[in-house]
């Protein structure tokens, strides 16, 4: 553990910087979850809250970014100090777009819920949920207590939902293929898949920041990329 | 025979540096300090320096009061040698010669390695020749012509003749306290000196009279090698190349200044720039 800093109003300014990003964190965190259960459970109610609870987390993204901007004015952070402040930055902002992408999947849930849903496929995309949240939850346990191997876990770990996000494709192709009645719903679910997706790729670039922020380097290595879908064309499944 | 190709991409990819590391790359050592221990009288303030300092770029030293930073800077031009109870050990060199060596001319040394301090202090002469006096005793130029273009050329390196071209026989000591610090640079500019040496020369001064001087510094460092000691973080950020942290009398760590400042190696350095202890 680092020692205090002399200046005691200084430390309280990052530990709330702190506080702030584990409550955005949290916030996101539901909201995805609940978008996820509305999208399953064809929840109405459920679909149109989780809508609505997405602007406390942009106004949180708003207040930290200003916390940030006056702390790098008053304070003129060195290091680890800045490090941290720079993170938080970043850190809300890929918060604030998984809070949208969270948003959109909830929206789409509207438009959905009264049609009928082929097991089989919402199996995978509950499996896609699940990994997703988990993925999530983890990057935000590393940040909180500073564990980059926890995040190098993470950032390795997007890999399990691009295989996913690629057989759902297939599927959803597959059924669209099969019967066009089912190209509105098809459509609706892909852009689900692919919001889990970009939440996964959200996830890894907190992954990269907490790394950064903990240890001041980048991960130099390239990272497992397995969204194989910009490839894909429907004659050749 | 397979035909080799001319650049194969691994040269290609060393080639491609930044400027910055093509300029580190390019780096030669102007002085170097090496198992620099000094005493005062029975009390040790430096242990074991090795330090080198870099042609043409800026070196800040930082660290706590009473670290041995100005210590240092002042074994740089034997400015210690005056302290009849202060003894210093170890070899110091410029441009690899040894500056402690019995046969060199101290006088020579200082006019070679100037030095800007802490509070200006012009002499109490005109300003012309508070400019003129150092090339006067080193008997630098010979006819008055020829003062007279090395006082205007060291007061233009300085960024101070458009302010003083026409009352250069006022008294010196008239200037404001950021015109005197610039007096001083000229003053020390006009020996013609491989280094410069500057002891906290912003700390009397207003952030406007700051700037000023720390333009000046990066404007100098093109022709001199600046080592300059400093209480303030930013102005070490800002304005220097290379960066030591002293404590307690030792060289904690060095390097480049832009990774001192974001991603110091040592745990003592980072509690040090971000305030955790002083």
């Amino acid at each position: 553990m680092t020692t205090e800093h002399i200046v005691r109003s200084y430390e309280d300014e990052l530990a709330n910087l702190d506080r702030q990003i584990a409550l955005m964190g949290g916030l996101t965190e539901k909201l995805v979850g609940q978008a996820a259960d509305a999208l399953h459970y064809k929840d109405v109610d459920l679909a149109k809250s989780t809508i609505s609870s997405d602007a406390k987390i942009d106004e949180l993204e708003i207040e930290i970014e200003e916390q940030a901007v006056t702390m790098i004015a008053r304070r003129q952070p060195m290091a680890l100090d800045l490090r941290q402040i720079i993170a938080a930055v970043k850190i809300t902002s890929d918060l604030e777009r998984i809070g949208d992408l969270g948003k959109n999947i909830a929206k789409r849930t509207l438009s959905i819920h009264s049609e009928k849903q082929p097991n089989q496929l919402m199996h995978g995309m509950k499996n896609m949920q699940e990994l997703a949240l988990t993925q999530l939850k983890n990057v935000l346990d590393a940040y909180a207590e500073r564990d980059t191997q926890k995040a190098l876990q993470v950032w390795r770990a997007d890999e399990e939902i691009d295989a996913i996000y690629n057989s759902l494709f297939r599927e959803l192709l597959t059924y669209m293929m099969e019967d066009p009645r089912n190209i509105s719903l098809c459509t609706h679910l892909l852009f689900c898949a692919k919001n889990l997706e970009r939440i996964g790729d959200h996830t890894t670039n907190i992954a990269e920041t907490v790394h950064y922020f903990v240890l001041g380097t980048t991960i130099t290595q390239e990272r497992p990329k397995g969204d194989q879908t910009t490839q894909m064309v429907a004659d050749k499944l | 025979m397979e035909i080799q190709p001319i650049m194969s991409e691994d040269t290609e990819k060393q080639q491609a540096v930044s400027p910055l590391q093509h300029e580190e790359n390019q780096s030669s050592v102007k002085m170097s300090g090496k198992n620099v221990n000094v005493f005062y009288g029975e009390k040790q303030a430096l242990f074991d320096i090795n330090l080198d300092i870099t042609a043409n770029s800026v070196t800040s030293l930082i660290g706590p009061s009473g670290c041995g930073k100005s210590t240092f800077l002042r074994c740089l031009n034997r400015m210690n040698d005056v302290i009849d109870i202060c003894k210093v050990e170890g070899d110091i060199h410029l441009d690899g010669e040894d500056i402690y060596d019995d046969h060199l001319d101290v006088v020579e040394l200082r006019a070679r390695v100037g030095m800007v301090f802490q509070k200006p202090n012009p002499f109490p002469k005109s300003i012309y020749d508070n400019v003129a006096y150092g090339p006067r005793i080193h008997g630098l130029v010979q006819t008055e012509p020829d003062l007279d273009n090395l006082v205007e050329s060291s007061l233009q390196k300085a960024g101070l003749w458009d302010e003083v071209k026409n009352r250069l026989q006022d008294a010196g000591t008239g200037l404001s306290g950021g015109q005197q610090q610039r007096l001083c640079i000229a003053r020390a500019i006009a020996t013609k000196p491989d280094v410069i040496l500057m002891d906290e020369p912003c700390s009397a001064l207003d952030p406007i009279a700051t700037a000023t001087i720390e333009e000046l510094i990066d404007e100098l460092r093109a022709n001199y090698t600046i080592v300059i000691v400093t209480h303030s973080m930013q102005q070490a950020a800002r304005v220097s190349q290379r960066t030591a942290f002293f404590h307690l009398g030792k060289v904690i760590e060095e390097g480049q200044t832009t990774q001192i400042f974001t991603n110091p190696q040592n745990e003592k350095t980072q509690d040090y720039i971000t305030g955790r202890f002083g």
